[in-house]
């Protein structure tokens, strides 16, 4: 009797950003009647699949209890370097050889320049035992920095249309985008419900001591950990140059905010060792609802982030509430 | 000055003192003895206010009170110097001194002038030469202690406590400090003196107060006692069985260390000095000392939590080898070691009981890189039914359990490894007494099972209980060795105390 209300409650509690999500739909839809069209909704939805690519990275990271703030700097490195490959290859000096790369080759070149650029992350914060919080405000300065000399601050256009096709295109009558956000989403599931190492994120974000003395390689999966957020953010830079036929160097400034903005919506502890991914795609989608929204009821921009902050503190707020009701 | 009626204090249904009256009075110091666990923490913390609530009466100058706080105590005139340090690293002396007694200008600003002054004269009583701007992170042990003992004298206080306060400092230091006490004696305040060292206790004291599970065994004068009498009441229960059934030890060895020495990481002295021992197959060894005797570093050097030791060899399982670097190395070897603090470094709180027992052993559960959920919840079954783990589920929030169940859980996730070597560190602190017959039958079971096993205590009756041999630690080296049968609670004590 008492198990099964408890169990009601709680299913209940996981419910809430759901029915949250649908009255924003609904308060959304009353006022404007361009909201729930077939047009609006796919775009919302497209714009949505970067943040969801970059945010399911910072959920791993946040779980193992660290933080990344270099996802939006990384977005803009790995964007530019697939497209200067795009366009122009690689010329090798010494060697007087110039390399053309496929499509298919520059994106992976991209993935894994933001693979390094994690790494670099994990590195630091594991094996200088510097602050997540210090080592990856440094890399969003760093990375930035780099890009800016990549593209000597213009940006790279012209990229051809089978690259242009993966932002813009639609498969099976989804934009390309939301497949690949839904396949990151999928897999990122999978590894944290089923494998050895999502668990074990689980464990160093809950308690990092008792989970070294359980001989777990603590240094290795949190390092691992942020080369994964750092190639997801990858992901993401190469889907807003996509878009937009055009690596900017100045793409993804801010998009730590929003990324860590959707975990936090999602119900996943800052603190670490709690959090499920679904939470936090949840949380992207409320907060590209809530902008869209915004847009489309005209409320002054100054106004749409005064709003989007009061969101993501009350959200925080009932989540905070209601795990003290628990203890 | 003081009077303690009828003072009961529990903690979950478990009595930490019992019925305690004590006297202590105006211009004497007195000494409380008894073993780790006696109640003399809980007794010198309702005194100084950090237990607010209990049992009992509290008499100070002849009327009833019940300190609130520490502070509030300390207003009144109970002071109590911590085992503990209670320094703030980075401050320096004569900030940590006035730390929330800051003296002020007429203007609000702080009179740093004037609290050098009396730092200044309050380190001179305490014989004691520093640069007053100097960070106390900077400073050793032993001169912490003394500026945690300056904070207590700054306090104009009718009754000083002092908890261990030579546990870190030098032999020329502790005369400055018997200085001081006897200074205070002579103005009229009372002292009360916790120490495991009956040198000091027999240089300061006028009388003592022997306290034994909680409850008072003696107070009377300490001309009228000698240190076997002491130390005799301090143990003197009736003692708890003793394993006679030992066939299961082998003369196979399965670990051996030789002259194992480990420096601090960060200061010049000595953690660990030149330790000698083995341990055979089948067999279970104790390991008894105080606090600060280097136990705990012990098992944490074995298990590779301490990095590469200073010198020393290592042989494991008949096979002569480098000292481990990992936890990760060391359980792939098969040696396991069951954390002391179990909320802080056994469990992860957060996760639920099938999640906490299989952490260790999670490789061996996948399938083509998949976790297997049958085999995960085969495995958790087969410990909780041996262990006898009381749990609903093992989707259950290990945090819920019960303190001795919880230990189980640490216990069957390291048996889980199986591991050829199980060091525990105080395995049963604060867990039950039927729950502790458990995890000792436990541990016997492994042993029977061939596993070499060794067991940090710092309750004798525990090791009498279930140790075939013990070592007894004192300050980073072993000083004896005892086969358990041959051992009495009293030469072991004396093997335990320092300056002996």
């Amino acid at each position: 009797m008492n198990m099964s209300i408890t169990s009601y409650k709680k299913q209940l509690q996981q419910l809430q950003p759901l029915i949250a999500l649908f009255l924003l739909c609904l308060i959304i839809a009353i006022f404007s009647d361009r909201f729930m069209t077939v047009t609006n909704l796919w775009n919302v939805m497209r714009q949505i699949s970067v943040n969801i690519c970059i945010a399911v990275g910072m959920t791993l990271v946040i779980i193992s209890a660290g933080i990344d703030l270099s996802v939006g700097s990384v977005l803009a490195f790995a964007g530019a370097v697939t497209a200067s490959f795009l366009s122009m290859g690689v010329e090798l000096p010494f060697f007087g050889v110039y390399l053309g790369f496929t499509t298919l080759g520059a994106i992976l070149m991209g993935i894994a320049m933001g693979g390094v650029l994690g790494l670099v992350n994990g590195w630091v914060i594991t094996y200088f035992k510097v602050q997540p919080f210090v080592a990856t405000l440094a890399m969003l300065t760093i990375a930035r920095g780099l890009t800016m000399l990549w593209t000597q601050g213009y940006p790279i256009s012209s990229l051809g249309a089978p690259f242009a096709h993966l932002g813009t295109g639609w498969f099976l009558g989804v934009p390309i985008p939301v497949w690949i956000a839904a396949i990151v989403t999928v897999l990122a599931v999978f590894v944290m419900r089923k494998t050895r190492f999502g668990r074990y994120i689980y464990a160093i974000g809950g308690n990092e001591r008792a989970a070294r003395l359980s001989g777990i390689k603590v240094n290795q999966v949190k390092t691992l950990v942020y080369m994964l957020a750092g190639m997801l953010a990858a992901v993401g830079g190469i889907l807003v140059t996509s878009r937009l036929d055009s690596a900017q160097p100045n793409a993804g400034m801010g998009y730590e905010l929003d990324a860590i903005a959707a975990v936090v919506i999602g119900g996943t502890s800052l603190s670490g060792g709690r959090g499920l991914i679904m939470g936090t795609v949840l949380g992207a989608v409320i907060i590209g609802v809530l902008n869209n929204g915004l847009v489309l009821l005209g409320v002054s921009p100054f106004w749409q982030q005064v709003v989007k902050g009061m969101v993501i503190l009350i959200a925080v707020i009932i989540d905070r509430s209601q795990h003290k009701e628990k203890k | 000055m003081v009077s303690l009626r009828n003072i009961t204090k529990q903690f979950n249904g478990v009595y930490a003192l019992r019925d305690v009256n004590i006297e202590f009075p105006a211009a004497k110091v007195i000494a409380l003895v008894g073993e780790n666990g006696a109640g003399k923490s809980t007794l010198m913390n309702i005194l100084s206010g950090v237990y607010p609530d209990y049992e009992g009466e509290l008499l100070y100058k002849g009327e009833v009170v019940q300190f609130q706080s520490p502070r509030d105590a300390q207003d009144r005139g109970i002071t109590i110097i911590h085992q503990e340090l209670n320094l703030i690293p980075y401050l320096s002396v004569v900030e940590n001194i006035f730390l929330g007694r800051e003296l002020m200008t007429p203007w609000g600003g702080l009179d740093t002038p004037k609290m050098k002054n009396v730092a200044e004269e309050l380190l001179s009583r305490l014989k004691l030469e520093l640069d007053l701007d100097t960070p106390v992170s900077q400073l050793k042990v032993g001169e912490c202690q003394l500026i945690e003992i300056a904070k207590a004298l700054l306090v104009e206080s009718d009754v000083v406590i002092m908890d261990e306060p030579t546990s870190a400092i030098s032999e020329s230091e502790v005369y400055a400090l018997y200085d001081i006490i006897a200074d205070l004696k002579a103005s009229g305040k009372t002292v009360v003196y916790i120490s495991h060292k009956m040198k000091e206790l027999f240089t300061l004291a006028d009388e003592y107060v022997v306290l034994r599970d909680g409850q008072v065994v003696k107070q009377g004068l300490m001309a009228e006692v000698d240190e076997q009498q002491l130390v005799n009441m301090m143990v003197g229960r009736a003692l708890a069985e003793r394993v006679k059934c030992q066939d299961r030890i082998t003369d196979a060895t399965v670990l051996q260390v030789d002259n194992l020495s480990l420096a601090h990481p960060l200061k010049e002295e000595m953690l660990l000095e030149n330790l000698s021992f083995d341990l055979c197959k089948g067999e279970i060894v104790g390991v008894f000392g105080l606090m600060g005797a280097g136990r705990t570093e012990l098992l944490e050097t074995l298990f590779g939590l301490r990095g590469k030791p200073t010198s020393g060899s290592f042989s494991f399982d008949e096979q002569e080898m480098s000292f481990f670097t990992s936890p990760n190395q060391a359980l792939r070897y098969g040696l396991a070691l069951v954390p002391e603090d179990r909320k802080g470094d056994g469990l992860v709180l957060g996760m639920n009981v099938r999640a906490n027992l299989s952490l260790s052993v999670l490789s061996s559960l996948e399938n083509l890189g998949v976790l297997a959920d049958v085999q995960e919840k085969e495995l958790c079954q087969q410990y909780v039914e041996r262990l006898r783990i009381k749990t609903a589920t093992d989707q259950q929030h290990v945090g819920n359990l019960s303190g001795g169940n919880q230990q189980k859980v640490v216990l069957a996730k390291y048996l889980a490894t199986k591991p050829k070597v199980l060091m525990l560190d105080e395995p049963t602190r604060g867990i039950d007494v039927y729950a502790k017959q458990e995890i000792y039958d436990l541990i016997r079971e492994q042993a029977a099972l061939g596993l070499g096993v060794m067991v940090v205590s710092s309750e004798l009756p525990e090791l009498f209980a279930i140790a075939d041999r013990i070592l007894v630690m004192c300050d980073g080296r072993i000083t004896k060795q005892f086969k358990t049968e041959e051992a009495t609670e009293e030469t072991i004590l004396q093997a335990a105390l320092p300056d002996q």
